[in-house]
């Protein structure tokens, strides 16, 4: 069952997220970092509203896959981009971005990540979906919009023809 | 040879030979290699996959290279990895193969790397251990060396893209090379359009013609044209008998100087698997030179490792379905 999710303005959410981020960030040189797939699609968005003098460093982007905690589980990826991350993070404010906060085991796997690349000075975590269900002590600083779904339900970011929610309802859970 | 390097949905439960396994699965292991490369780049060069895995290395031949870079694509990968050397081990106390294995395995070993001087040794270490310990060839006899064939395959694809287009020489002892037979099985199954062999009579074995490959016994011809030069090691220690003249006549027929390697393509690149005969089947400005890949082929070694160390432990997880 997909519940097409029109009612939500993907475009209002970014807008108003870039402005808590432009107005709590802006003194403090921070840095993009998108999680793949969707927060980097949610990440670039939020770059192009902030205009280009915003962030001093490209997008930086994050592929948690060989930091999941679900290896013995459930095995490989079938395909991993690699991180990229063109800045040194040492120092530097973090913008960490997701499509969809849920468990927040990724989250707990991109922080795992980005610490294997130096000691930032702080890391913001900016989501366009908060969804109750959280399995760790982890919390958005900026989001787009909180939704409580049945623990059936799975929200997905699509990107086929611009950004689209989607709810569906599912059988097996998984993050 | 049997294939029961593959669990029944197809991916690789153990990686003993090249044999047997098809282009998708080969071109896998070269993708995420590509995708572990970047891992050697970073400051910290390690990423959590296999954390709390064990990984035994079992060396019952000497290896600095493949050891080495086992040892460190094991490391990279967060497991903890032990390094057997068996020749000076357990089993010159008189204990059997089959013995030393079970102790090891005792010690909860999730994979076993294994080099070893008697052709089959991984596959029959492979038919003996329990359902949830892996097994990968890391050289028997002159059998096989798949992870070496794979790093060579990755090298190539790394200068030349294109598999069909190529034209490849393999060059030497030929009888004697695991690496060679290995590397024969990968460039067919990933549709090389011409396999060469370049050698001496005495240093061919003698089902070459079932190989799909041209047979050459002179440089000139057989080096015209090609884009991939892959010279072999004169296995000294392999030889029985009487099969060369002289390590001087040889490098003068069969040799790789800068006079021959001109007969190739002028973007040809020259491979060797290690280590070299300086003088003997290469010469040190044809392998130190702008042509030459040996060095990339090492550091290549280090992610192809990672890769199979991963889907080889991946394929072992309780349920197989990709998620988000």
């Amino acid at each position: 069952m997909t519940i097409p999710t029109t009612q939500v303005d993907i475009q209002e959410l970014l807008e108003s997220m870039a402005e808590s981020i432009r107005q709590t960030l802006q003194d403090s040189e921070p840095l993009l970092i998108g999680i793949h797939t969707g927060g980097v699609w949610v990440a670039k968005e939020l770059a192009a509203i902030l205009g280009a003098d915003f962030f001093d460093a490209p997008l930086g982007t994050l592929n948690i896959a060989y930091y999941r905690d679900d290896f013995t589980r459930i095995g490989m990826h079938p395909q991993v981009t690699p991180s990229d991350l063109p800045f040194a993070v040492d120092g530097r404010q973090l913008i960490l971005v997701d499509d969809v906060l849920h468990s927040g085991r990724t989250i707990r796997a991109a922080l795992n990540e980005i610490f294997d690349y130096g000691r930032p000075a702080g890391v913001t975590l900016a989501v366009l979906i908060e969804r109750n269900g959280r399995e760790l002590p982890i919390q958005a600083d900026i989001v787009g919009q909180s939704i409580t779904l049945s623990p059936e339900q799975h929200i997905k970011l699509t990107n086929n023809d611009g950004l689209q929610l989607e709810i569906k309802s599912k059988e097996t859970p998984d993050d | 040879m049997t294939n029961n390097q593959l669990t029944e949905k197809g991916q690789l439960r153990h990686f003993l030979t090249i044999e047997g396994l098809n282009r998708p699965l080969l071109t896998e292991i070269m993708d995420r290699a590509e995708q572990f490369s970047s891992i050697s780049g970073r400051q910290v060069k390690k990423v959590p996959l296999l954390r709390g895995k064990t990984i035994m290395n079992l060396f019952f031949e000497n290896s600095t290279r493949t050891r080495t870079t086992f040892e460190l694509a094991a490391k990279r990968l967060s497991a903890d990895v032990m390094n057997l050397n068996i020749t000076t081990s357990a089993t010159s106390k008189g204990e059997s193969l089959l013995d030393t294995l079970h102790n090891l395995q005792a010690m909860h070993t999730d994979m076993f790397v294994v080099r070893h001087a008697q052709s089959g040794a991984a596959e029959f270490i492979a038919q003996h251990v329990a359902p949830h310990v892996s097994v990968i060839n890391a050289g028997d006899g002159c059998h096989a060396h798949p992870t070496q064939a794979m790093l060579d395959m990755f090298t190539i694809r790394r200068h030349k893209q294109h598999f069909p287009d190529l034209r490849v020489a393999i060059v030497g002892d030929i009888l004697h090379s695991r690496v060679a037979r290995s590397q024969i099985h990968a460039l067919s199954t990933l549709g090389v359009g011409e396999i060469r062999v370049i050698a001496p009579k005495t240093l061919l074995p003698s089902n070459t013609q079932t190989l799909g490959v041209h047979v050459y016994h002179d440089m000139k011809t057989g080096l015209q044209d090609v884009d991939v030069i892959i010279m072999l090691r004169l296995q000294f220690e392999r030889m029985q008998g009487a099969l060369l003249p002289s390590e001087n006549e040889y490098f003068h027929s069969f040799g790789l100087d800068q006079q021959k390697l001109n007969y190739a393509k002028p973007d040809a690149i020259v491979m060797h698997p290690g280590p070299i005969n300086r003088g003997v089947e290469i010469s040190s400005d044809v392998a130190d030179g702008d042509q030459s890949v040996i060095l990339e082929q090492v550091t290549h070694g280090i992610a192809i490792r990672m890769a199979v160390m991963s889907m080889v432990l991946g394929s072992r997880s309780e349920q197989q379905e990709s998620v988000e």
